[in-house]
């Protein structure tokens, strides 16, 4: 066995053996320190011959590096080692709880709103407001509902002064009037917003919300008018199948008039949307009557189009499953906190309504 | 409207089933509001099981009877017939009916100290015989039917519509049977009326006097001699009683009846009570009279009366008088058809609040037609139940009826609901709903009938047709997916920003009335009009609100009252300033109270300050777009706010234009309303300023300046007026050279021990960096002796060494 090997087999195991950095440094020191074994060799190297230099020299610079490798591996490794059992020491209780955070939560109406604009936007319509404050023109007689017409007794009206020519809008209709009243046709609006009456039980609240829409252009007929509820409606409600049917009715302000109602049935005590065998009223709609087109100078012979108005608290209801309208409104901390939405869960066309 | 489907088979011989003819009803427009059971006095009694006979502890002749009636609790009935046995099937009567034999309403009652709750019933009690010794004994075939009502078998339901008001002619169950028919549900059956020859004149005389705003156009009338008044016969009592009306007397429920068959409301007089003659005319002021509902009446000028020598009679279209009210006693008779105008009549009713069915009838229009059918129906009715002999009709008419007549292009309806229907499908719609139509060349001469004065114009007969052809004939067409106009506004577009941006904060958003409490909203108007509502739903509701605040601190205080004391509520929405339309504006308000966390194991808690609110509305007002250096704050706000804890924000460059106010709620407030908290603030950000503001001053992103020149920081303490604005003091340092210092940030302000009681100590931190070299000492040493300089001069500030 040549010097060589010797020195290789019994630093190998004794590197084997070592432990700990100081050991290691030892170990370190005998071989490569002033006197140390590698750098006696070198010393040795010198005295051989020609001939023998090159083997020795190539064996023994393999060997050094050798060495120097595995030393400096086992370093890495006692270094990790002992860091580990340091970290052991730190262990902590990680199911404490976080530092506090507070989520704002958004309205359902705002939310369903904001629903809706985004299920009407991708067909084209624009959203419009108007004043909560309306008078008595644009409220009823513009909507062809003159003065002593019994029609006005289903508009339970709040009034601002003694005369009735000042009022809380009794639906978001004047929205309409508004419109084609400063623009020109096609008009294609949506117009959400508060809207008051002045009756108030279980199923009844002073304020609620509606959305007005209405689309006024050339040959817009009661097919268009299905067809965008249709759709609608599929949208909202984010169901494929649902039964639908148009039933006649009467409003002044629109002829023909129809009430939408939808399918629905009762599971579990909840209501599901969708084919069963019970209708629902979700909405009121029909083509714009002429003599509204007339009191906003629109040309009844050259444009027509539809309107419709929907309840959106109602739409909040069914779609969430909230029982209780007046609760909308009472400001409880645990009934925000539970039926309210996220700020982050923006509705949008590209995202989806919901989360 | 009510109706029950064997009158409705009077007007139409149909064979449609009953769940057929709801589903018509409701798709041609009459929409069913409800399929009930018909009521009827004896509706309450059931078929019941006597299940088992207990002795009654008190008394030898009584028994305990445990009775089944049909639902999940058996009841306990105290018994004295001798018949009770067990497995008995009998009738039970429960507490609340009326006993046909003695006209006593049963009440829950103890017998000898055991409670029963209802009664056994004989068939004497029932009237169905004389038999009173023992309750009845119904045959097995019954068992089927406990709990059923015993009288109830097959006499179906009764519908209730809702009638749109349009359709007064839908008041009468022949319309209805009308419009059944035209949707193909079978035939229209003729009306018919008994021909009898009378021989004498109405000898009572009657008079419309021509009075302005007459209500009264014409006045049908006809006297029925030596009748014998009395009830009414089973089956009318029966048909008035499933309108959910009362059976009176015979001469009552048959105008009833015919004002619900054909919609033609009537009077009766009893002919003996009247003085003289009839006079119809305007009331005059102050005229007195006791109505029909018990009640006495004032009465305002110009009312359509129907009066005699004596004054008014009854109130026109609307109700009569008691003075000449019939009775059972009543003999001689003048029964009154007539025609009022629908609006004037509306007006008197709406005056006196005074609502009948008669007026519900008249303001929707009734068929000026109908008064000869609607007398001569009556008469015959009430000659066949009570006798008499009847006179011949008389009318007054000041007015003839009109007849109108449209010009109809057919091409309407297929431009309007977007499908063809041939010519002659129109015609026959048209005709089965009694329009009479003559072609005119290229269109149709439609001819209204008399009932329906709901149509005006070629669109009501569009309706009339797709009506009648069923809307489930249309065709849907699928919307375009084409937008000719962005979905939101400018302003909308910030809405929906603040709305999330403050949410985001974690802030819960309300909802609240656009109305509030005047005694809360007092406190919040500033600088706008305080509009009361005329009829408010109650008294904390009766003013519309000047601020967001007064709701919004109700129901922040009503949430402390439930127990929670760390939240954040606002609201978006108008606030008011005036009662004329537009004089609203949009505000984002909110409000904070309590502590800044919950109880938490590792973090130090504190109150809600100014600070937290003032961060809440500059990160809102950053998010919605306006820049730091963009406003500036001062310390003058409305009187609501704590006045040394609050800010108004404005733009720097229009300070008249409000964009924010902060801060901290007067505490007087607080304690005025009983709020149980340390202290709340608030924020109102007018969303409205802000739009204008950002829309004069719109920004596109600048281009990024950055420097990768060394930057250096000093610091510096300055000794100055306690009143001396932080805000001021950043401003002149960032003047000094703007191109030079990049940011200045206070870090301390302290005041106290060492430092004079009016001044105060603020410590800032200045960036300095070049954008074109790396500064060295030299220029360092500069810039920070012309800070000092600078602010000593500007301010009178010492630096602190």
């Amino acid at each position: 066995m040549s010097e060589i090997e010797k020195i290789k087999n019994q630093f190998f195991s004794k590197l084997e053996e070592a432990k700990d950095l100081e050991k290691l440094n030892q170990i370190k020191s005998e071989l490569f320190g002033k006197n140390g074994i590698i750098s006696n060799q070198f010393k040795v190297l010198a005295t051989k011959s020609d001939e023998d230099k090159k083997t020795f020299a190539s064996e023994l610079n393999t060997l050094k590096n050798d060495l120097q490798i595995i030393i400096s591996k086992k370093v890495e490794k006692i270094k990790i080692e002992e860091i580990n059992k340091k970290l052991e020491n730190e262990k902590i209780d990680v199911t404490l709880p976080e530092r506090s955070f507070r989520i704002g939560k958004i309205h359902p109406v705002s939310q369903v709103i904001d629903e809706i604009s985004s299920i009407f936007s991708e067909i084209g319509f624009s959203v419009e407001e108007g004043p909560d404050v309306e008078n008595e023109y644009n409220n009823f007689t513009a909507l062809n509902t003159p003065k002593h017409h019994p029609a006005r007794d289903m508009h339970d009206t709040f009034y601002l002064d003694e005369d009735k020519k000042t009022l809380l809008r009794t639906h978001t209709s004047p929205v309409q009037i508004r419109t084609m009243l400063k623009g020109k046709p096609p008009f294609k609006i949506i117009a959400p917003g508060r809207t008051y009456r002045s009756d108030s039980d279980q199923t009844h609240s002073p304020m609620f919300h509606q959305l007005e829409g209405l689309h006024i252009d050339q040959d817009i007929s009661m097919g268009h008018l299905k067809g965008c509820l249709n759709y609608f409606i599929k949208e909202f409600f984010e169901i494929d199948k649902i039964k639908m049917r148009f039933r006649p009715s009467h409003f002044p302000f629109t002829e023909p008039s129809a009430e939408v109602d939808i399918g629905y049935e009762i599971k579990n005590d909840q209501i599901v949307i969708g084919e069963g065998n019970k209708w629902l009223e979700i909405l009121g709609c029909g083509m714009v009557h002429p003599n509204v087109l007339k009191n906003v100078r629109v040309d009844h012979k050259k444009f027509q189009g539809y309107a419709f108005g929907i309840g959106i608290d109602r739409l909040a209801m069914l779609k969430y499953g909230i029982n209780d309208l007046r609760a909308f409104f009472e400001c409880d901390y645990r009934w925000l906190n539970h039926y309210g939405f996220d700020p982050l869960d923006v509705p949008t066309n590209y995202r989806g309504l919901s989360k | 409207m009510k109706l029950t489907i064997d009158w409705l088979k009077e007007h139409i011989s149909t064979n449609k089933t009953e769940a057929q003819i709801v589903e018509k009803l409701n798709s041609t427009g009459l929409e069913v509001e409800s399929v009930e059971p018909r009521k009827n006095d004896l509706s309450d009694f059931l078929v019941a099981k006597i299940l088992k006979v207990e002795k009654h502890p008190n008394a030898d002749r009584l028994t305990l009877c445990v009775v089944d009636i049909g639902q999940k609790e058996l009841v306990k009935v105290v018994c004295g017939a001798p018949n009770a046995k067990n497995n008995l099937l009998t009738i039970y009567a429960p507490p609340g009916a009326i006993i046909p034999k003695n006209k006593m309403k049963l009440e829950i009652s103890k017998i000898r100290g055991e409670t029963s709750y209802g009664m056994l019933c004989s068939g004497a009690e029932l009237n169905l015989s004389n038999e009173s010794e023992g309750i009845i004994e119904l045959n097995e075939s019954f068992k089927k039917k406990i709990g059923k009502s015993y009288f109830n078998s097959n006499k179906g339901n009764v519908i209730e519509l809702s009638i749109t008001p349009n359709r007064p002619d839908c008041l009468g169950i022949r319309g209805i049977a009308r419009d059944l028919s035209a949707s193909g549900f079978g035939k229209l059956k003729e009306y018919k009326i008994k021909k009898t020859k009378q021989k004498n004149k109405q000898s009572l005389k009657v008079k419309i006097e021509k009075n302005k705003s007459q209500a009264c156009t014409i006045f049908g009338s006809c006297l029925i001699k030596n009748i014998k008044n009395q009830e009414s016969p089973d089956w009318l009592k029966n048909r008035i009683l499933s309108l959910g009306l009362r059976p009176i007397s015979a001469v009552v429920d048959v105008t009833n009846y015919v004002m619900f068959d054909l919609n033609r409301p009537l009077h009766a007089y009893d002919t003996d009570k009247i003085k003289k003659e009839i006079i119809v005319r305007n009331s005059k002021k102050g005229e007195k009279f006791k109505a029909l509902d018990n009640k006495d009446y004032v009465l305002d000028k110009d009312m359509c009366v129907i009066s005699d020598y004596d004054g008014v009679l009854g109130l026109g279209g609307v109700i009569g008088g008691t003075r000449s009210g019939t009775e059972l006693n009543t003999k001689n008779i003048l029964l009154e058809s007539a025609y009022f105008d629908s609006e004037i009549t509306r007006k008197t009713s709406k005056k006196l609040n005074l609502d009948t069915d008669a007026k519900f009838r008249f303001e929707r229009g009734i068929d000026p037609n109908s008064i000869i059918l609607g007398l001569a129906k009556a008469s015959e009715m009430i000659i066949d139940i009570c006798g008499g002999e009847a006179t011949k009709i008389d009318i007054q008419k000041t007015k003839r009826p009109e007849t109108k007549k449209i010009l109809f292009d057919a091409n309407l309806v297929s431009k309007t609901i977007g499908i063809q229907i041939r010519l002659n499908e129109i015609v026959k719609i048209l005709e089965d709903l009694g329009f009479k139509i003559k072609k005119k060349r290229k269109d149709l001469e439609v001819e209204i009938p008399s009932w329906r004065p709901d149509i005006f114009g070629q669109i009501d007969l569009v309706e009339e047709v797709i009506r009648i052809k069923g809307f489930d004939k249309i065709n849907s067409i699928k919307p375009e997916k084409e937008r000719l106009k962005a979905t939101l506004n400018y302003t909308q577009r910030h809405f929906h920003l603040a709305q999330r941006s403050v949410a985001s904060k974690g802030y819960l958003e309300a909802i609240t009335w656009s109305f509030t409490d005047e005694k809360i909203n007092k406190f919040f108007l500033v600088n706008s009009k305080l509009t009361k509502l005329v009829n408010p739903i109650s008294s904390d509701l009766n003013v519309l609100r000047n601020s967001i605040y007064p709701n919004l601190i109700y129901y922040l205080k009503k949430n402390i009252d439930r127990g929670f004391e760390n939240f954040s509520l606002f609201e978006i929405g108008p606030s008011f300033e005036g009662r004329e339309p537009g004089q609203q504006k949009t505000v984002v308000c909110g409000v904070k109270t309590g502590n800044v966390n919950e109880k938490n194991w590792n973090e130090q808690n504190r109150s809600i300050d100014v600070f937290d609110i003032k961060k809440d509305v500059m990160q809102t007002l950053s998010e919605l777009g306006l820049e730091r250096g963009d406003i500036i704050i001062e310390d003058k706000t409305p009187q609501y706010y704590h006045p040394g804890k609050s800010g108004v924000i404005f733009a720097k460059k229009d300070q008249k234009n409000i964009l924010a106010y902060f801060g901290e709620l007067h505490p007087n407030i607080l304690k005025e309303l009983d709020i149980k908290t340390n202290a709340v603030q608030g924020f109102e950000i007018y969303l409205d300023n802000l739009v204008k503001y950002k829309s004069k001053n719109k920004k596109t992103k600048s281009r990024m300046n950055t420097s990768d020149f060394q930057k250096s920081e000093r610091d510096f303490a300055f000794v100055i007026d306690k009143s001396f604005k932080s805000q001021d003091l950043i401003e002149i340092i960032s003047n000094v050279d703007n191109s030079l210092i990049q940011n200045v940030r206070i870090f301390d302000v302290y005041q106290g021990e060492n430092i004079p009681s009016d001044k105060k100590s603020v410590a800032l931190n200045v960036t300095i960096q070049s954008s074109v070299k790396t500064l060295n000492e030299e220029d360092l040493n500069q810039i920070t002796k012309k800070i000092i300089s600078t602010v000593e001069k500007k301010t009178g500030a010492k630096i602190r060494s």
